[in-house]
C-alpha cells in the first residue's frame, strides 16, 4: 500500500484517528479488506445500489428545495422544475429514473444472493438486512411517486392504501386513519412527502448495518465456499475499487440512456395528466418494479387472502435461509437447483407481464399459475432440493480453483462440502 | 449460461414491450409513425414548423384548449424576437394578480412574464361552452397520451365516418384513433383553416404536423439541452469506461 | 482471516509506471467528471426563469399627473414614482449637497428631473415609508416619512432626519419612450 506522509496534514489526520479511528478503519474495510478473488461482475451490484442510494438522495434533497408540497400546488411545482428551474429536468428524470434503475440492481443483487446461496449461513442476518433494505425501498418509492400527484399518483395511492381496508373489523379504520380524511388528500399528501424525505436515511442506516455484517465474514463468492487463507483473497483495494469503479462507468452508461434519451419509458403517460379525483384512469398500472407484487395481489379473487399473498409473497423472503435446505451455496455445484432458480426468474417475470396487463382471459390464468408457483419454489422446492440433489464436489479451495482455470469442480479431488453447525 | 441469460433477458424484454404496447393498442388499427424533427438521438425541433404550429393553436384551438404551462416568455424559444414576444403577449388581455384600488380584479395587456391565459376562467366554465366535455389543456398533452406525437397527428388526422353498424352517440364524432372511437370534439382542421404567413400550404396534414410539432415543444421544451447533454455525457462515459477498464484488466495481471 | 493478502502495488515492476499513469488519468477523468456533475446542483438553486422573468418591470408613466405618485412592484419590493413639481424639483436642487449624510446631487439620481424613481424601503431597518397616498404625511421637507423610527426624506429621496444612514436606493432604469420606463 502506498504510504503518503507529507508533513502537517498528516500530523492533524493522525491526531484525530487517535481519538476516533475513523482513517484506520477505512484503511482496514476498504483498502486491506480481503476479498475473493474469484468474485465476478454479479458481485458489483452491491457497491453500485449503493451509490444509487445517494445519488437518490442527493438528487431528491435539490428536488425538495423545489417542490411544493400541496394537493393544488404538486403538479404545478414539478413542471415548473422542468421548466423553470436551471437544469431541474436533469434533476426530476434522473430522480424518476434513478428509481428504476435502484431497483433493477437491487433485484439483480438479490437474485445474485439466491443463486449463490449467499444467504446461507452465516450471512443470514446480512440477508435479512437486505430483506428490510427492500421493504424500505418499495415503501419509500410508493410515496414518492404520488408526490408529483398525476393521476397514477393519486389512484395508486388510493387503491394500494385501500389494500388496509382487507384488514377484518378495523380495515377501513385504518385506512381512514392512513389518509387523514376520507379520500386521498392533501393530509395524505403531506404526510407521505414527510415519510419519503425520512426513509431513505433509515435505509443508509440499514445500509450501514448490512455492511457490518458483510464485512464480518466477508463476501460470498461464486464458488460458494469459505475463503481458507490469503492466497484465496485479494486487498478490496486496488482489485474491487478499480473493478466497481468500471462497473460503475457501465452502469452510468444505462442510466444516462434512459436519463437523456428515453427519460418517460419506464413512466406512465397518465401521471402527466393533474390528479383528477372524479375520473379514474382507464388502467391502472404500478411501476414496473411493483409489478409482480400487483400480479399476486389480483391474481387471488378473494380480498384478504390477496393482500396477504401479496405482501407475503415479499416477507417470505425473510426466512429463505431457512428454506433452503441444502448443504452446498452455490448453485454452480447444484446441478438441480441451477435450472429451477431460472424457473424463479421466468415466474417473477411472468408476474411483471400479468401485472401490466388488464386482468382479463389468458393474463388471468397466468397470473394464477405464477403466484401458485412462486410460493411452491420457496415452500416446497427449497426445502425439497437440498434434501434430494445430490451436489457436485466442491473444489478444494478459491485459490486452487482459480488457479487451475475456471474455478469448476476439481474431479477426484477430495472437495467437502461447507461443515453445518 | 449466457445462454439462459439472453433467453430470460429476451422474455423480459417481450413481456415489456407487449404490456407497454398493450395499454396503446385495443381495438384499434396501430399508431402509423410519422416523421419527426425531434425523432433519435440528435433530434431538434424544426423552428418554423413549431411557428406554424403556435398559429395553428393560436388560430384554431385555443377557442377551446388552454395551454398553462406556457408562458409568453417561453416563445422567444421558437425564434420569436423578444418585440414579436411582447406584441403577441400584448394581443392578449389578462387578469391581474392584484384587484385595483376599489378592490376589484381587472384586465391589462399581456406581457411576456404572464402564462398564456386560456379561453375559461374554469372547468365549469368550458363544460358549459362544450356540451358537457371538457376540452384538456395542451400543454402537456403529447406527455399525457401513449403513443405521444404519433396520436395526437392520428387523432386530428384520424376523422371518418363510421362503420356501418357502428352506434354513434348523440353529438359525437367518429376518429380512427380516440379510445373507444367517439370523441365529443368536431374535426378541427380542415383544409386552408389557417393561412401560414411562410407561405407554405395549409393541408390538414400539414396543419396536424406543425401543431403536434408545436404541442410537443411546448410539453418538452428542454429536449434539445437534453440531448445535446446526453450526447456529451455518453461520449465522456465511453472514454471513461474504457480507460477503467483497460486499468482494470492492468491492476489484476498481476493477479491472474 | 484478517491477514493482508501480499499487494502487488508497493512492488517495482517495469510495468508499473505505465500502469500507474493509466490509474491517473482515470481517475484524473473520473474526477473531472464528479466535478462536472456537481454543477447542475448548484446551479439548480439560481434564480430560476420564472423569477427572472420579473426582474424587469415596465412602467407606463403617462397616466401620472405632475404631482402625483405611483408606486409599482419591482423584485417583491415597492418603487416610488414621482412626477416631480417645479417647486420640488428646486428645493431637490437648491441643498447644499455637502451638508447631507450620504452627500448626492439631485442631478446624480435623476435621469430626466421631473421624474424621480426610487425604491420604497426604508435604509433604516426596511420599512415602508409613507408620502405615497394623498393625505399621507411627507415629513417636513415635503418628501416622505418613515413611521417606524421618523427617518425623514427630501423631495430627491436623500435622507435629512432619523437614523436611516443612507438616502433611498436608486433602482437601474431606462427610458424606453418619453414615458415609459424599464426597471431593472
Amino acid at each position: 500500500m502506498a504510504d503518503t506522509r507529507p508533513g502537517a496534514g498528516s500530523r492533524i489526520i493522525r491526531w484525530i484517528d487517535y481519538r476516533l479511528p475513523f482513517v484506520a478503519m477505512l484503511q482496514h474495510e476498504l483498502y486491506e479488506y480481503p476479498t475473493p478473488r474469484n468474485l465476478s461482475y454479479w458481485w458489483n451490484f452491491g457497491s453500485l445500489s449503493g451509490i444509487m442510494l445517494v445519488v437518490m438522495i442527493v438528487t431528491g434533497i435539490f428536488l425538495a428545495m423545489q417542490y411544493t408540497p400541496h394537493a393544488d400546488l404538486a403538479f404545478d411545482s414539478v413542471e415548473r422544475i422542468m421548466r423553470d428551474v436551471d437544469y431541474g429536468w436533469l434533476l426530476r428524470y434522473a430522480h424518476m429514473n434513478g428509481a428504476s434503475m435502484f431497483f433493477a440492481l437491487v433485484y439483480i443483487h438479490l437474485f445474485r444472493g439466491l443463486y449463490y446461496g449467499s444467504y446461507k449461513e452465516p450471512r443470514e442476518l446480512l440477508w435479512i438486512l437486505g430483506v428490510i433494505i427492500l421493504i424500505l425501498m418499495i415503501a419509500t418509492a410508493f410515496m414518492g411517486y404520488v408526490l408529483p400527484w398525476g393521476q397514477m399518483s393519486y389512484w395508486a395511492a388510493t387503491v394500494i392504501t385501500n389494500l388496509f381496508s382487507a384488514i377484518p373489523l378495523i380495515g377501513q379504520r385504518i385506512v381512514t386513519f392512513l389518509w387523514g380524511g376520507f379520500t386521498v388528500g392533501n393530509p395524505t399528501l403531506n404526510r407521505f412527502y414527510a415519510l419519503h424525505y425520512l426513509l431513505p436515511f433509515v435505509i443508509l442506516a440499514v445500509v450501514l448495518l448490512h455492511l457490518i455484517a458483510l464485512h464480518r465474514f466477508g463476501s460470498n463468492n461464486p464458488l460458494g465456499i469459505d475463503m481458507k487463507g490469503p492466497q484465496d483473497t485479494l486487498p478490496f483495494h486496488p482489485y474491487f475499487t478499480i473493478k466497481d469503479l468500471f462497473g460503475l462507468a457501465v452502469f452510468l452508461l444505462v442510466y444516462s440512456f434512459f436519463v437523456f434519451y428515453a427519460p418517460n419509458f419506464l413512466a406512465s403517460s397518465d401521471n402527466y395528466i393533474s390528479a383528477n379525483p372524479m375520473q379514474t384512469p382507464n388502467h391502472i398500472v404500478p411501476e414496473w418494479y411493483l409489478l409482480p407484487y400487483y400480479a399476486i395481489l389480483r391474481s387471488v379473487p378473494n380480498k384478504l387472502l390477496g393482500v396477504i399473498l401479496a405482501f407475503g409473497s415479499i416477507f417470505l423472503l425473510f426466512v429463505v435461509p431457512w428454506l433452503d435446505t441444502s448443504p452446498v451455496r452455490s448453485a454452480r455445484f447444484r446441478p438441480i437447483y441451477k435450472w429451477v432458480f431460472w424457473l424463479l426468474v421466468i415466474d417473477v417475470s411472468a408476474l411483471g407481464w400479468v401485472g401490466a396487463n388488464p386482468p382479463e382471459g389468458l393474463v388471468v390464468t397466468v397470473g394464477q399459475i405464477a403466484t401458485l408457483y412462486y410460493f411452491v419454489h420457496f415452500l416446497i422446492l427449497f426445502p425439497l432440493l437440498g434434501k434430494l440433489e445430490r451436489p457436485r464436489p466442491l473444489p478444494f479451495s478459491i485459490a486452487t480453483a482459480v488457479l487451475q482455470g475456471g474455478g469448476g469442480a476439481q474431479l477426484g479431488r477430495a472437495g467437502a462440502p461447507i461443515a453445518r453447525p | 449460461m449466457l445462454i439462459r441469460i439472453v433467453a430470460s433477458t429476451a422474455l423480459c424484454l417481450v413481456s415489456c414491450v407487449t404490456a407497454f404496447s398493450a395499454r396503446a393498442a385495443d381495438e384499434t388499427p396501430p399508431l402509423p409513425h410519422q416523421e419527426w424533427s425531434f425523432d433519435g438521438v440528435f433530434g431538434t425541433y424544426d423552428r418554423a414548423s413549431a411557428q406554424r404550429g403556435f398559429q395553428v393553436y393560436k388560430e384554431v384551438c385555443s377557442a377551446c384548449h388552454p395551454v398553462k404551462h406556457l408562458y409568453f416568455r417561453n416563445l422567444s424559444d421558437l425564434g420569436y424576437s423578444d418585440d414579436e414576444v411582447k406584441a403577441i403577449a400584448a394581443s392578449y388581455q389578462v387578469t391581474n394578480e392584484q384587484p385595483n384600488d376599489q378592490g376589484e380584479m381587472y384586465q391589462r395587456p399581456g406581457r411576456p412574464s404572464d402564462r398564456i391565459p386560456g379561453p375559461f376562467p374554469n372547468d365549469q366554465a368550458a363544460r358549459v361552452a362544450n356540451n358537457g366535455a371538457l376540452p384538456p389543456d395542451l400543454s402537456m398533452i403529447v406527455k399525457a397520451r401513449d403513443g405521444g406525437p404519433d396520436y395526437v397527428y392520428g387523432l386530428l388526422t384520424g376523422y371518418k365516418e363510421p362503420p356501418p353498424g357502428f352506434n354513434m352517440l348523440q353529438g359525437m364524432q367518429y376518429d380512427v384513433y380516440f379510445p373507444g372511437h367517439q370523441i365529443a370534439m368536431p374535426p378541427p382542421l380542415s383544409d386552408g383553416a389557417v393561412t401560414f404567413a411562410d407561405g407554405t400550404p395549409a393541408t390538414v396534414p400539414q396543419m396536424a404536423h406543425d401543431v403536434v410539432t408545436f404541442l410537443t415543444w411546448a410539453a418538452e421544451p428542454n429536449l434539445e439541452p437534453r440531448h445535446r447533454t446526453g450526447f456529451k455525457v455518453t461520449l465522456f462515459l465511453i472514454v471513461v469506461a474504457g480507460l477503467f477498464y483497460a486499468a482494470k484488466r492492468k491492476i489484476w495481471a498481476a493477479a491472474h | 482471516m484478517a491477514d493482508l493478502a501480499h499487494s502487488n502495488a508497493g512492488g517495482a515492476h517495469p510495468g508499473e509506471t505505465r500502469r500507474d499513469f493509466l490509474i491517473l488519468t482515470a481517475t484524473a477523468i473520473g474526477g473531472v467528471g464528479v466535478a462536472a456533475s456537481i454543477w447542475p446542483f448548484i446551479d439548480s438553486l439560481n434564480p430560476s426563469r420564472d423569477t427572472l422573468a420579473l426582474s424587469t418591470t415596465e412602467v407606463d408613466l403617462a397616466p401620472v399627473q405632475p404631482g402625483q405618485r405611483l408606486t409599482v412592484a419591482w423584485r417583491g419590493k415597492p418603487v416610488f414614482i414621482d412626477h416631480r413639481t417645479p417647486e420640488e424639483i428646486k428645493a431637490a436642487q437648491d441643498v447644499d449637497v455637502s451638508s447631507l449624510r450620504d452627500p448626492q446631487s439631485d442631478a446624480a439620481r435623476v435621469k430626466k428631473p421631473d421624474w424621480l424613481v426610487i425604491v420604497g424601503v426604508c435604509t433604516h431597518l426596511g420599512c415602508i415609508p409613507l408620502g405615497q397616498k394623498t393625505g399621507d404625511d411627507r415629513g417636513p421637507y415635503g418628501g416622505w416619512f418613515c413611521p417606524c423610527h421618523g427617518s425623514v426624506y427630501d423631495t430627491s429621496g436623500r435622507i435629512r432626519q432619523g437614523p436611516a444612514p443612507q438616502n433611498l436606493i436608486v433602482p437601474p432604469y431606462d427610458f424606453t419612450g418619453d414615458t415609459t420606463i424599464k426597471i431593472g
